[in-house]
């Protein structure tokens, strides 16, 4: 039985091993996370620009298709046909001006209404369905929708609050950065981690890791902990946004603190060294910004490679990775390639993230034989939930884990929040 | 090279087999800088996932449009990367002649790429279609141009030895 007893200390800074491999934990987020009170984001209102386009995508294990109907309203609809529970759109994408069940052709419009039922009246009289039988009640389950700058969001809570509340003002604020001109799809990256999600959903807020796991950051100042930089939360914690900013320290000084560290800082160099140019686009210096969105978003900016990454939980022990390589439509074509020669960097063969998906995968492995034990979660100290201005820290873990109690129902009396 | 399209001489077929053989060979022995020399002294290499290849979506897994950015994919690979201890396995089909164009010929082949893990545990990694443009440089047969269409675009863990 999951309790609040799970939790060793009350700010989060021990995680029993048990959390990413218990199956009652893995049906409780689905209930209550995934289609409880939080918002998931769906996918961008530029990957369904046309009328009848749409998308098909998921909020936890749940299959989803987004479109845009006749009037050029988006609808996000649950993917499931209301007569036998089958998948109604099995493509990844395309347009239609209706959805059909193959099964038995059940019809439905782009605004999830019943449209039609084969045999209704059954023939010659005999068979089909009662007259009384209620089309309106039988349609695909809608989800809510809400956008900030193109990023859509969707929820099955009656409950939440409104999207820009949940997010809070800093999450906003990125999201309107990132996306501040209409994007265009650069393409997609697909990884399947033999890991359970929430360990992928912690490394996205884990700063202290980046430029110890990840050498390549460090090297060319692409991401070193002696940047200017640190982490900011919304004010319940359970988002984060990991930034630094470009060239605020120098490669002697990295030198030296990687040096006490016995980290190499400093040993490759590159035939082609555009690929870790930083060009600034902006008026701010924000060379890293990773924004982290409870449950299962994460808007990512490395140098100039920008991207939305959608953690989808494939049971307990396996997490997809979808990414959407992202850049500006208005883009220059010299800018669209600098942005194509970056996706080097990101995704499951990328020179700095490849290293996510192993790191995690052997964290999964070797938790799993002993769920009473724990990890440990004090950089940057324990206690009280807070932003940062420096690198060397995991505090936004336990912000996440805060909110993950809270929600599951197993929050300790007393807790940090 | 033509010459072998036309089937007219053995030993041009045979070079074009044993280019393909080799590259796999090669990578399979962690051989890598013998595999770079395959490619031609201005060349390309992209890795890119069918479903953005059938979107005519640009990006890619493994995005090289130059040599140097491949020799820095190594580089990286050797001093610089973490991953999956493993062993590759390449099974690449035969090569199929598509067209030429210019001074360089067009030849697509299958592949099939097993992983086996430290603890002797194999898993089929990846299946897929090599793209290539061929041309003879220094006597030999040199990939120009090589682009790897990826059947298997979820990624199994990860990608870091090449395909």
């Amino acid at each position: 039985m999951l309790t609040a007893a799970i939790w060793p200390r009350l700010d989060y800074s021990r995680v029993p091993y048990r959390i990413y491999h218990d199956p009652e934990a893995y049906q409780r987020e689905q209930e209550r996370i995934f289609r409880g009170p939080t918002w998931n984001f769906l996918g961008l209102e530029a990957e369904v620009p046309n009328l009848g386009d749409f998308r098909t995508t998921y909020v936890g294990d749940t299959p989803i298709i987004v479109n845009r109907d006749a009037s050029g309203t988006l609808h996000a609809l649950v993917n499931r046909c209301a007569h036998r529970g089958a998948m109604v759109r099995r493509e990844m994408s395309g347009n239609a001006g209706e959805h059909t069940c193959i099964y038995h052709q059940w019809c439905y419009g782009l605004d999830g209404r019943l449209h039609s039922i084969p045999f209704r009246r059954g023939i010659r009289g005999k068979g089909g369905l009662d007259p009384g039988f209620d089309m309106a009640a039988h349609g695909l389950r809608k989800l809510r929708v809400a956008s900030v700058n193109g990023a859509l969001f969707g929820t099955l809570s009656d409950d939440v609050e409104p999207l820009e509340d949940y997010l809070g003002a800093p999450v906003v604020a990125q999201l309107r950065r990132l996306l501040e001109r209409p994007v265009t799809i650069l393409g997609y990256n697909r990884q399947r981690i033999r890991a359970n999600w929430k360990l992928y959903a912690e490394n996205t807020r884990d700063n202290y890791h980046a430029s110890l796991l990840h050498e390549f950051l460090v090297t060319f100042g692409l991401d070193r902990s002696t940047q200017v930089g640190g982490v900011k939360m919304d004010g319940r914690h359970r988002h984060n946004i990991t930034w630094a900013e470009a060239e605020s320290d120098t490669a002697e000084l990295a030198q030296e603190a990687y040096g006490a560290a016995r980290v190499r800082s400093n040993y490759l160099s590159l035939r082609e060294p555009e690929l870790v140019r930083f060009r600034r686009e902006r008026a701010d210096l924000l060379n890293i910004a990773i924004t982290s969105v409870f449950p299962s978003a994460v808007f990512v900016q490395i140098s100039n490679s920008l991207a939305v990454r959608q953690i989808r939980p494939r049971g307990i022990d396996e997490v997809e990775i979808f990414q959407t390589m992202l850049g500006y439509a208005d883009d220059p074509p010299d800018l669209t390639l600098h942005r194509l020669r970056q996706a080097n960097l990101v995704g499951p063969a990328g020179l700095v993230s490849m290293e996510d998906g192993e790191a995690i995968e052997i964290a999964h492995r070797a938790s799993k034989p002993d769920c009473d034990s724990t990890t440990v979660i004090e950089l940057g100290g324990a206690g009280v939930i807070s932003d940062r201005d420096y690198r060397v820290t995991d505090v936004p873990l336990r912000g996440f884990w805060s909110y993950y109690a809270e929600l599951l129902g197993i929050e300790p009396a007393g807790a940090v929040r | 090279m033509t010459e072998g399209a036309s089937g007219s001489s053995a030993g041009a077929c045979f070079a074009l087999y044993d280019l393909f053989a080799t590259y796999g060979a090669l990578i399979d022995a962690a051989e890598y800088d013998a595999w770079l020399a395959l490619f031609a002294t201005t060349c390309t290499y992209h890795i890119v996932p069918l479903e953005n290849h059938e979107r005519g979506l640009p990006a890619g897994l493994v995005y090289c449009d130059s040599r140097g950015m491949l020799e820095d994919r190594i580089h990286a690979l050797r001093e610089a990367n973490k991953y999956n201890i493993h062993t590759d396995r390449h099974l690449i089909g035969l090569p199929r002649l598509i067209g030429a164009a210019d001074d360089a010929t067009l030849v697509e082949a299958p592949f099939a790429v097993y992983q086996t893990d430290q603890e002797g545990e194999t898993r089929l990694f990846a299946t897929g279609l090599y793209r290539d443009r061929i041309v003879v440089e220094a006597g030999g047969l040199k990939f120009r141009d090589k682009l790897v269409l990826l059947d298997t675009f979820a990624v199994p863990s990860l990608l870091a030895t090449p395909l």
